[in-house]
């Protein structure tokens, strides 16, 4: 029983995890109907980026969120100024295939890059309290992964408000629902495409950040997030961005049960499972709109 | 001043529009009446800027649209109410209007615009916290015409707002239209509710299979034999 239910404790952790990677991709496709198969690798980057940034400057790595979401704001803002900008000209079926080829391209190219630059091998961020467990009755709980999701946490709440109050969240929302209709307001749908893709691009940096402190990034685990991403986007549905946090939380829980009931490798299953049953039973998502 | 020339329209090989010419001058109502199908729609999209035309030019107070950008051509005080509303269902009454005021030139007027809609509308002053996708068909025309108002327009473009609406609705979106031009917005009007049309409109064109078949005075036109066959049925031209 304890088994159990310390595995799912750890399920639920890595889930808000699974939440901001998911949030992005969301994000993304909800706006500007564009398939982001790279979401994963970007993911990848942010990981490595903040590797770099407690490497090279001795920084803290959750204080490295500070800079490596401004960085990655800026590094979305350029990939879509320069790759997805004009996949967004053409009409919305087009777009979900050009943004496929596109960014399985740009999948494979950062893998090779990630390669070059630091290797093949697993890394992960060592902090001095990086092995710090919390005891509540017998349930450990690792220090750093309860950061890590009380920061996803954060950062949804923080995408929500801003969607919520501020005026280009507001046109954001608006080009997602009818980008028509958005012109005729006299919204520069292409500017909410463009932050729209800064703002995914920045949730993946701060996932990836996340990710190297509590468990570990390697050129490699680029695909594995894009599925873990877009399970959740699936699972959760569009339009609203606590609504995507819920559903990781539910996926790291499932996975963490499945694994217990079944054996290890249904982990990995279970997400396609429930990936199947939502789009054969509800399209729209659990808390689709 | 809105003129258009020759203008030609199509949606890949189906040409829509051929040759249009037409003008709506300075706080006119002007209504544009045809059957299903006639290209009224890809008329207006076209002035606002969503589709461009195949030939012909587009001129607002003396400028060429061709190359202006839809979310520029709000900027300049050209506002569509579209077919169908293409209200944000999932966004307050408040939202929806404030959307409106986003742009530049429209957000400095914005307090002053949200004041006009509300005194056009009082439902909506009441319902603005209130998902628009909650209103009813009517309610809903008038916040579509509301969030085009905010955008501060000096001509206000309307597809089809009486469709599928309550007639006693019918009327007060009319009667606000009929305001709104009294306070110097040029209108011009699409509508199926021919009658409806001509008794506010003071000029209209015919438009019939892409071409403009005719055109007049309102009150002329409303009296007229063909018109009155064609466009407002076997009844009423016994009457």
């Amino acid at each position: 029983m304890n088994v159990l239910a310390q595995q799912l404790v750890l399920g639920l952790l890595i889930g808000g995890l699974y939440g901001l990677a998911a949030a992005g991709l969301s994000l993304v496709f909800g706006v500007m109907k564009v398939l982001d198969v790279a979401h994963g690798e970007l993911i990848m980057l942010g990981g490595y980026g903040a590797f770099w940034l407690v490497a090279l400057f001795g920084l803290d790595p959750f204080a490295a969120l500070v800079l490596v979401i401004p960085l990655a704001l800026v590094g979305g803002g350029l990939l879509y100024s320069g790759l997805f900008s004009f996949v967004v000209r053409a009409d919305e079926e087009t777009r979900v295939k050009n943004s496929l080829l596109i960014g399985f391209g740009l999948a494979l190219a950062l893998h090779a890059l990630a390669v070059q630059l630091w290797t093949a091998d697993e890394r992960s961020i060592v902090t001095p309290y990086g092995g710090a467990v919390i005891m509540v009755g017998e349930l450990a709980i690792p220090l750093v992964r309860l950061l890590s999701l009380l920061l996803a946490f954060l950062l949804i709440g923080g995408l929500h408000l801003l969607l919520a109050r501020w005026r280009w969240g507001k046109a954001i929302r608006a080009t997602a629902e009818d980008w028509q209709a958005a012109l005729l307001t006299g919204i520069d749908v292409r500017r909410a495409y463009l932050l729209a893709f800064a703002i995914g691009t920045a949730l993946a940096g701060a996932a990836g950040t996340l990710v190297s402190v509590g468990y570990s990034v390697s050129p490699s685990i680029g695909l594995e997030w894009t599925l873990k991403a877009l399970i959740v986007v699936v699972l959760a549905g569009l339009g609203s961005m606590i609504g995507t946090f819920v559903g990781g939380l539910v996926l790291g829980v499932a996975e963490a049960a499945s694994a217990a009931v079944f054996g290890g490798p249904y982990r990995e299953v279970v997400g396609l499972v429930i990936f199947v049953v939502v789009l054969v039973v509800r399209p729209r998502g659990l808390f689709g709109k | 001043m809105l003129e258009l020339r020759d203008v030609d329209a199509a949606y890949g090989d189906i040409r829509v529009l051929s040759g249009v010419t037409l003008a709506v001058g300075t706080g006119e109502i002007v209504a544009l009446l045809g059957p299903n199908g006639s290209g009224k729609t890809t008329l207006l999209t076209s002035i606002a800027g969503l589709l461009r035309p195949r030939g012909g030019t587009i001129r607002w107070e003396g400028e060429d649209l061709a190359t202006v950008p839809a979310h520029l051509v709000v900027e300049r005080g050209l506002a569509l109410v579209p077919e169908g509303r293409r209200l944000f269902g999932g966004m307050t009454v408040e939202d929806n209007l404030e959307l409106g005021a986003f742009a530049p030139r429209a957000r400095r007027h914005r307090a002053e615009g949200f004041a006009r809609v509300y005194a056009l509308f009082p439902d909506l002053r009441e319902r603005r916290r209130q998902l628009v996708r909650s209103l009813s068909g009517g309610q809903q025309q008038m916040v579509a015409v509301g969030r085009a108002l905010m955008t501060n327009p000096r001509l206000l473009m309307l597809d089809e707002p009486s469709l599928g609406i309550a007639p006693r609705l019918v009327v007060s979106i009319f009667a606000a239209l009929a305001e709104i031009n009294r306070a110097g917005v040029g209108v011009f009007l699409v509508e199926q509710n021919v009658q409806a049309a001509l008794t506010l409109a003071h000029r209209a064109y015919l438009l019939e299979s892409g071409r403009i078949a005719g055109q007049g005075r309102a009150a002329d036109l409303l009296h007229d034999p063909h018109v009155r066959r064609a466009y407002l049925g076997p009844l009423a031209v016994r009457t």
